[in-house]
């Protein structure tokens, strides 16, 4: 049964009070809150075994290196990897993406296409602008319609046998969209190109099947799930990652050095080089258990609710505009909007003073702002742990905000 | 007694006063939105890429100009709070000798309460625009 007040009491943080009033934290697209069991893991770790991992045989790194080799269990389980090698532990999503991105540096010829699309956070545009200005590949863009909703004709006619690699979220920062990707994804493989898949949006709201999707990588950060910051994971095919060469070289990576020659390491550790973020991986493997003892049909259940309620209540302000796809089904908890003739920014410092945190701004996302020729927008993201007395505390004080700034 | 003939401190202290009068962040920001209303357009010639303050939230461009030895700014913002403390920081700095805008401190905005806007995470807050408001002035200073 699921007791959103009773989820509310495991986040030691939701009970603060900020500038006086009772938080409302609304900003969990950009990093979700942590539970007690989360924040318990990082202190027993630091408390209890810590050691750096594979390398000593004293009872600590042993322990140390099984919490660690036991989070990328979990990791693996949870997105249904066929094997726990397939999972890298990276710093999170942009470093995952750049991970790919360097490896492909190698696999790329001039004239070589790789398709991203329009609604992508600029981490995954940016590695792949570095990518073809180094090898003299080409950047294609799927277009989107005003719903936010990317246009798939468009992309039929962007791939051809030139396209190598095909980059795309499966729900958008900026806008919450629920992109098509197992459609992106059969007719990426239609044409021989390989996919990756951004689930920093995603991962805190659905599960994904990266075999039941055919996905090439597959790239997630903790910090959005409950984990903590600084730690991600990279799932990659077992082919992939075989063909792709090392990203940072260094001790763990290895599995021989003389001057003359290193051979690597064999799969995960080759890409892991140096001391991990051990505590993060473990805190990782603790976020993913408490998000699934929560359960993903209750999170999906709850969210869809608050984002019905959630959009009603703002539609009812007058001038308020919402970006993004008007069925709801086809997107996340997310609501982006403006109220005409007032900037983002006032309404975010003013709703901030009334305890409220929001996102504004481009969220990192400039080309969408530009396609919507706004300078960013109000974003609302709605976690689990939210509630519809919280998003009428919001809808107050987006109309006080109104008043205030009119 | 007019702005034009006060100094940058004394201008200092009656925008402090005038804060004092309020109880509560609300009256403060409403005083802020009035004040950026009424801020001096700047002319549209000087909306340039180069007048800019770029940064995170929202845009703000500054222009300056040398008459009789002093700094005249004008300014604007598509934010109507941003568009408000640049009206404050150009009361306190415009009309001054570059001289007297490079010595002047700026301790008066932690005093009217908008300390919050000194935080890094407001990329295009009162920090850029003070800092470009020093440049204008030391670049006056450097040309004469």
């Amino acid at each position: 049964m699921f007791d959103v007040q009773k989820i509310r009491a495991q986040f030691p943080i939701l009970s603060q009070t900020v500038n006086g009033k009772p938080l409302v934290y609304f900003d969990n697209g950009a990093t979700s809150q942590k539970p007690q069991a989360v924040i318990d893991s990082i202190v027993e770790y630091y408390s209890k075994y810590n050691a750096n991992i594979h390398r000593g045989v004293h009872t600590l790194s042993q322990l140390a290196t099984d919490a660690y080799e036991q989070a990328r269990f979990k990791i693996q389980q949870h997105f249904n990897a066929k094997h726990a090698y397939e999972i890298i532990f990276t710093s999170g999503t942009t470093e995952s993406i750049n991970l790919v991105a360097n490896g492909f540096a190698s696999l790329l010829q001039p004239g070589d296409e790789i398709v991203i699309s329009a609604l992508e956070h600029h981490s995954n545009i940016v590695p792949w602008q570095m990518l073809c200005e180094h090898t003299g590949a080409i950047l294609k863009v799927i277009p989107m319609n005003l719903h936010g909703e990317l246009i798939m004709d468009e992309y039929d006619n962007l791939l051809s046998e030139k396209t190598k690699l095909v980059c795309c979220n499966h729900i958008s920062n900026a806008l919450g969209v629920l992109n098509p990707i197992e459609e992106i994804i059969k007719k990426a493989h239609a044409v021989g190109a390989a996919v990756l898949i951004d689930g920093a949006q995603s991962c805190p709201h659905i599960k994904p099947d990266v075999q039941a999707l055919n996905v090439d990588f597959y790239v997630t950060s903790a910090h959005k799930m409950c984990g903590p910051t600084g730690v991600g994971m990279l799932y990659g095919k077992e082919e992939w990652l075989r063909k792709l060469p090392p990203y940072k070289g260094g001790g763990e990576m290895i599995a021989t050095v003389t001057f003359e020659k290193t051979t690597y390491a064999d799969l995960p550790h080759k890409f892991e080089a140096g001391t991990p973020n051990i505590c993060g991986g473990i805190a990782f493997g603790a976020a993913i258990d408490f998000m699934n003892e929560v359960g993903f049909d209750n999170i999906a259940k709850h969210e869809h609710e608050l984002l019905v309620y959630g959009t009603q209540r703002l539609q009812e302000i007058e001038g308020v505009t919402i970006y993004g796809p008007t069925d709801l089904n086809k997107k996340a908890s997310v609501i982006s909007f403006n109220i005409e003739n007032i900037h983002p920014y006032d309404i975010g410092t003013i709703v901030d003073k009334l305890g409220i945190a929001v996102r504004t701004g481009h969220h990192c996302a400039q080309p969408i702002m530009d396609f919507f020729k706004i300078p960013g927008t109000i974003r609302a993201s709605f976690a689990f742990y939210n509630t519809k007395e919280e998003i009428d505390i919001f809808v107050e004080a987006i109309k006080k905000a109104k008043m205030m700034l009119s | 007694m007019n702005s034009a003939q006060m100094n940058i401190k004394e201008i200092q202290k009656e925008i402090v006063d005038e804060f004092a009068m309020f109880d509560d962040w609300m009256e403060r920001y409403e005083y802020i939105i009035e004040l950026g209303k009424g801020l001096p357009l700047i002319e549209e010639q000087y909306k340039t890429e180069e007048n800019i303050i770029k940064g995170c939230q929202s845009k703000v461009w500054v222009h300056a100009e040398e008459k009789d030895g002093k700094v005249l700014f004008s300014a604007d913002s598509d934010a109507i709070l941003t568009k408000g403390i640049i009206a404050i920081l150009i009361r306190s700095f415009s009309n001054q000798t570059p001289a007297e805008i490079l010595e002047a401190n700026t301790d008066f905005v932690d005093e009217i309460g908008l300390k919050e806007h000194l935080s890094a995470t407001r990329a295009n807050g009162l920090v850029s625009m003070i800092k470009k408001i020093k440049m204008y002035a030391l670049a006056f200073e450097a040309r004469n």
